[in-house]
């Protein structure tokens, strides 16, 4: 068995080796804590044996302490991950070993702190696990758990139950969770529904393709645009765009999504005369997405606005698990600097602070310290709202001039690459997702996408997607950059 | 508080004789030492002997009964210097740590005992942390048993053998006047069994008894001339007395097979691995009968020479199944081969990996090895691993590592976001770590530290930096490595050289990688020892000028001490106590307590962190400075955005560190922190339904303007 930390691994251990003694089994076990006993997985080991066997020779068997790859009847797996470890261990094997997991992930550090997204594909583990075993028995065992107010050990012994891989009845297993005298109700919950999840015994359906939502407009402004897609755009992007037109329309208003519709409309006819119609028209449904969250970037104003939602708050309770009359404070957490507010300012006004380092010294200790608004005071609430009013002055804003600026250069420079090479327009495209975020992430993605689109350029014209590929990959490789400047480096090196 | 109870377990330890004992390995020793008629017992926290010393905490009533001393040691040198009580009097005694580590630091205090010797038994219970799931370097006991001369028992891994071992020891020590290790490695300690208890036994001296009546014997103090005469006693007298005893009491065990011609040596706590896997490869059955003859060593050391050569005589070959290098016993069995002109071949290490832990992979293809070199043919060298060598090769390397990690809401979790943007604010620093769970700051994502040389070192291991540099050393210490040796080894010693370095002393109240054990500045009061000694106060005691005490949660703090920390110079060392208790038995104390308070109507207020999911845009920047459990991933709701999102799970214990990083790294707005309020007062009800009527207002408001201009 292989438990991550709180999954109850010690205990269902235990409930393993007394329903064994219980029911004329011997039973050893033993696990490897050690420095794992943290955050990291427990292996658990038992061995039965029966006993009227070994009081009819009248000795006792050798229990060993380690599991023998080839030789392992049952192996228990309390997370995705975890179960391929069980295979890379050797633990599973074809036509011997059954193999219970639960489908859920618990993911690693690794995998969090990808600046993008580091998550392990665990399709491939289904699939190798399916194979490699005599038995695959997987389904989401934590939603069980959490269904019964349960640890999911008790929704793993159920799962054992149903699969017959031990010589023990249901209610010998329900016998000993009641033995054990704790949490007893929640427990046999569990139980049942893992035992009832094992049972069903449907095969691990394929993960589905991504496949993109299909947005409704909500009012006539939406069904104009919609309109305006069904009647200009190529069929296979015009999911996305109605998406990104939504977008914009909720974030600013009608003319502004009008403003990106015709920007989609520019780069399809763009496309068109590139022979996007060969490839699904990849670039105007790229330039769509990222089009579409550069044009509806995340200034004081929209944050404001997304966090007085009425939306959002039910998100958040629900999210919590309250019930519907229980108070709940919500303060948020902001660390503004100077540049975010300059960002906000009248274009005029903006410009000159971040101009004059004078003014900056001058306001530079308002902005040292992170500050708390609670979203469920009166006071803090209505100075969020108010931030909010001043959606309609944003075309005045500081931000919002160099915003579309940098997008006009950057649909630029696509429009000119599609005619020569398809593939570098659509890397253009596509590394534009760097610049997102506030603050250093902003800064970050800004800096690292213009030292792209200038290393890049200074190439000969074979194989700048490749170059824009893999500048984009270092780009997010690391924070620090490392990956990145050796990316550059090599780069200038090659040259 | 210490992590696991053993409350209910410790009264298996009144068993009366006759009645079957049933648990885990570590409860089965404790009840073969009370058997036994300790006297005294001590030591030091580790695993995988960790809950031994809780199941002695915990069982501080019975052993009062028996009127047993058991001491929780300030390090394992202290514990084994506390077996100088069984030099003159004959006073059973038991001391315990993990070794090898426990074993270096213990080892001033065993050459000493093992030289002068021992008149009541004492016995060294080492927790072998090896293989699998160790923590430490791998290195052998058996090289101390040897160099000091003491005796060295590895037991067969089932329980009934282990508690015989614990007896036998005793027995052994005071037949031999030596101290005896016993070697529990990780799976044994753990292992669940039965045996048929004896009861207790008061030692047969009482401690009070011996400090009233004190005897003395100068042969018996190291010190020149008996510090001679203990070299040649140990050869002379002691070990043929050890090797008398083992042989009349058949320490060792010999189990006969049909293949006389062939046979197999093998170190106790091996033999059941081996015997399953034997018996897979079908030379033996499920009860241990093998058709080659085994001989068990569940002494180790010393070995017995002549049960060795009468084993061997007349066999083509011997298989040794040693484990760890160097290959001693390998060695030594060889001389006496040779010695004895035996020309039996013995084949170790050759059919083994010198160096690593034998698993039943491991032994299989050591045993099959063997086989076909001196009966090709016997054994079907067909290997299970082939069966699943290619599910093996498809997902090799490509699940992502688990490392072990800082527990959700973990104190230290802000010292090392601290460090981490101090960092990014003045460059790298070199940074000595040390033992404990802040070591777990070496991983992802904070990758801080450059070396660790051991418990309570960290300070000490930056000692060499002591020269004029605006990028001082930083030295991180936990508050169990200061209390084991740390205050001497490393404040002393850099108040002494005039360091002006910097040591963070992470004090979370108790010994928590070990398991959550009390310590000398533990905060909670304690009946049975003497708790809440500040550690600014001991730093201050040896001549610290510079000393802070932060909580550790307040990152804003902690940086701006750190920060002055490094910059401030011609202070002399300074220590920075960052303070706040460990979140693992935090949660434990308080949770049934607030869960309770919950239950019986208390208002009750909880906090919760949360990411707003609209707002992250999948950077990730605050995991990379936490790594918290319950900060997490998830698909990104958003279908125009693609990296997963940010998340925070209901394990959340609200500690606060996501609002302070945002806060000190300047990250992203999406973070909010939830105050539930359970049971709420008729004044929170009523503030509630006012705010909630405006905000809804408003909100309404808004929704429709919104759907008017959709």
């Amino acid at each position: 068995m292989l438990a991550l930390g709180g999954q109850g691994g010690g205990v269902l251990t235990k409930w393993l080796v007394d329903t064994a003694e219980a029911n004329g089994y011997l039973a050893q076990s033993t696990y490897i804590a050690g420095v794992a006993q943290r955050t990291g997985a427990t292996v658990y080991c038992i061995e039965m044996f029966p006993a009227d066997v070994a009081a009819s020779i009248g000795k006792q068997p050798v229990f060993t302490p380690y599991p023998i790859p080839g030789d392992v009847d049952l192996v228990i797996a309390g997370e995705m991950a975890e179960t391929g470890r069980a295979i890379e261990k050797g633990f599973v094997t074809p036509n011997v070993t059954t193999l219970i997991a639960s489908s859920h992930r618990v993911y690693s550090v690794a995998e969090k702190s990808a600046m993008g997204d580091g998550i392990l594909d665990q399709s491939i583990v289904a699939e190798v696990a399916a194979s490699a075993s005599k038995r695959f028995v997987c389904f989401d065992m934590q939603a069980a758990a959490d269904e019964a107010g349960s640890v999911i050990s008790s929704v793993l012994l159920g799962a054992i139950a149903a699969t017959g891989a031990l010589p023990f009845d249901r209610g010998a297993f329900e016998a000993t969770i009641r033995g054990s005298g704790r949490a007893v109700e929640a427990n046999l919950r569990g139980f049942a529904l893992g035992f009832e999840g094992a049972s069903r015994d449907t095969p691990l359906a394929a993960a589905p393709a991504e496949e993109l939502p299909v947005a409704t407009p909500e009012g006539v402004n939406g069904e104009a645009l919609a309109a305006r897609i069904a009647a200009e755009l190529p069929k296979s992007v015009q999911a996305i765009a109605l998406l990104g037109a939504l977008r914009a329309l909720d974030y600013q208003d009608a003319s502004y999504a009008d403003s990106y519709l015709d920007r989609v409309r520019d780069i399809a006819s763009v496309d068109a005369d590139a022979g996007g119609e060969h490839r699904a028209f990849a670039l105007t449904a790229e330039v769509a997405r990222q089009l579409a969250l550069q044009m509806c970037y995340e200034d004081t104003i929209r944050v404001a606005d997304l966090k007085t939602r009425g939306d959002r708050m039910r998100r958040v309770r629900e999210q919590l698990a309250v019930h519907e009359d229980q108070p709940v404070r919500v303060v948020e957490y902001f660390h503004p600097r100077l540049e975010e507010v300059c960002d906000t300012l009248p274009a005029a006004l903006g410009g000159f602070v971040s101009r004059s380092s004078g003014v900056q010294k001058l306001l530079a200790p308002f902005f040292r310290k992170g500050r708390t608004v609670a979203t469920t005071s009166i006071g803090g609430f209505l100075l969020l709202y108010l931030l909010a009013k001043l959606q309609r002055f944003r075309r005045g804003t500081f931000r919002f001039g160099r915003q579309q600026a940098f997008i006009r250069e950057w649909l630029d420079r696509i429009a000119a690459a599609a005619h020569e090479d398809y593939d570098y327009a659509l890397s253009i495209a596509h590394c534009i997702e760097i610049v997102k975020g506030y603050g250093d992430t902003y800064a970050r993605g800004l800096s690292r996408y213009r030292s792209m689109i200038d290393a890049v350029g200074r190439e000969a014209t074979s194989d700048r997607a490749q170059v824009v590929r893999r500048l984009h990959r270092a780009a997010l490789a690391d924070e620090q950059g490392r990956a990145f400047s050796d990316a550059l480096l090599e780069l200038e090196a090659a040259r | 508080m210490v992590e696991r109870s053993f409350r209910r377990e410790v009264e298996k330890l009144r068993l009366r004789a006759g009645e079957e004992f049933a648990g885990e390995g570590i409860l089965a020793i404790t009840k073969a030492l009370l058997q036994s008629g300790v006297a005294y017992v001590g030591g030091y926290q580790g695993s995988p002997i960790s809950h031994l010393m809780d199941v002695l905490s915990d069982a501080q009533d019975i052993l009062a009964e028996l009127g047993v001393h058991f001491e929780s040691s300030a390090n394992e040198a202290a514990a084994a210097a506390m077996a100088a009580a069984s030099v003159n009097y004959p006073l059973r005694g038991a001391v315990t740590f993990k070794s090898t580590v426990g074993t270096n630091v213990a080892s001033d205090a065993l050459a000493n005992l093992a030289s002068g010797g021992v008149t009541g038994g004492v016995v060294v219970i080492v927790g072998e942390d090896y293989g699998e799931g160790s923590s430490i370097m791998q290195e052998r006991t058996h090289a101390f048993a040897m160099k000091s001369q003491m005796w060295l028992l590895d037991p067969r891994p089932n329980v009934p053998s282990i508690v015989a071992a614990v007896e036998r020891a005793f027995e052994l020590s005071e037949a031999s006047n030596t101290p005896v290790f016993l070697q529990m490695r990780v799976r044994s300690c753990h292992v669940h069994g039965h045996f048929v208890a004896k009861d207790n036994r008061p030692p047969e001296m009482s401690l009070k008894e011996a400090m009233e009546n004190p005897r003395r014997d100068l042969n018996r103090i190291v010190l020149p001339p008996a510090s001679f005469l203990h070299e040649h006693e140990k050869v002379n007298q002691r070990w043929p007395a050890a090797v008398e005893f083992i042989k009349a009491h058949a320490l060792n065990e010999r189990f006969e097979g049909e293949r006389d011609d062939l046979g197999i040596i093998v170190q106790g706590g091996l033999y059941n691995s081996l015997l399953r896997t034997m018996e897979r490869l079908n030379l033996a059955d499920a009860f241990g009968a093998a058709q080659i003859p085994i001989y068990v060593m569940n002494v180790a050391y010393p070995l017995i020479d002549d049960e060795v050569v009468s084993f061997c005589r007349g066999k083509r070959a011997v298989l040794l199944v040693e484990e760890g290098q160097p290959n001693y016993i390998e060695q030594a069995i060889n001389s006496v081969l040779r010695n004895s002109d035996c020309a039996t071949r013995l084949e170790g290490k050759g059919v083994f990996p010198m160096a690593g832990e034998y698993t039943s992979q491991v032994l299989r293809s050591g045993v099959v090895a063997f086989m076909q070199r001196h009966d090709p043919g016997y054994v079907a060298p067909d290997n299970p691993m082939r069966l699943v060598a290619k599910f093996v090769e498809r997902i090799d390397g490509y699940v992502p590592p688990r490392p072990p990690g800082l527990c959700t809401g973990c104190p230290e979790r802000p010292v090392f976001a601290s460090l981490k943007l101090l960092q990014q604010e003045l460059g790298e620093f070199h940074v000595s770590a040390d033992i404990g769970c802040h070591l777990f700051s070496i991983l992802p994502p904070f990758d801080i530290g450059n070396t660790t040389m051991g418990y309570g070192l960290g300070a000490a291991g930056a000692s060499a930096f002591n020269t004029d540099s605006d990028r001082p050393a930083i030295a991180i210490m936990g508050d169990g490595g200061f209390w084991h040796n740390g205050l001497t080894s490393g404040i002393g010693n850099a108040v002494y050289n005039k360091s002006d370095g910097l040591t963070i002393v992470v004090d979370n109240n108790y010994s928590a990688a070990t398991g959550g054990q009390d310590l000398l500045s533990s905060k909670t009061a304690s009946t049975s020892r003497s708790t809440q000694h500040p550690i600014e106060k001991a730093a201050q005691g040896v001549g610290v000028k510079w000393t802070r005490t932060v909580r550790t949660y307040d990152i804003g703090e902690m940086r701006k001490a750190l920060k002055e920390a490094v910059t401030k110079k011609g202070t002399g060392p300074k220590v920075l106590v960052a303070q706040s208790e460990c979140m693992l038995n935090r949660q434990r104390r308080e949770k049934p307590q607030v869960s309770a308070a919950i239950a019986g109507g208390e208002r009750i207020v909880e906090e919760r962190f949360g990411v707003d999911e609209d707002t992250c845009t999948g950077d990730h920047a605050c995991i990379r400075l936490s790594g918290c459990p319950s900060l997490t991933v998830k698909p990104n709701p958003d279908p125009l955005k693609r990296q997963p999102i940010s998340f925070v799970d209901n394990s959340c214990v609200g500690c606060g560190n996501c609002g302070e990083v945002a806060h000190e790294a300047v990250l992203c707005p999406s973070f909010y922190k939830a105050e539930i309020v359970f049971n709420p007062s008729r004044v929170d009800r009523l503030l509630w339904r006012l705010r909630q009527g405006f905000i809804g207002w408003l909100q309404g408001r808004a929704d429709r303007r919104r759907l008017e201009t959709a």
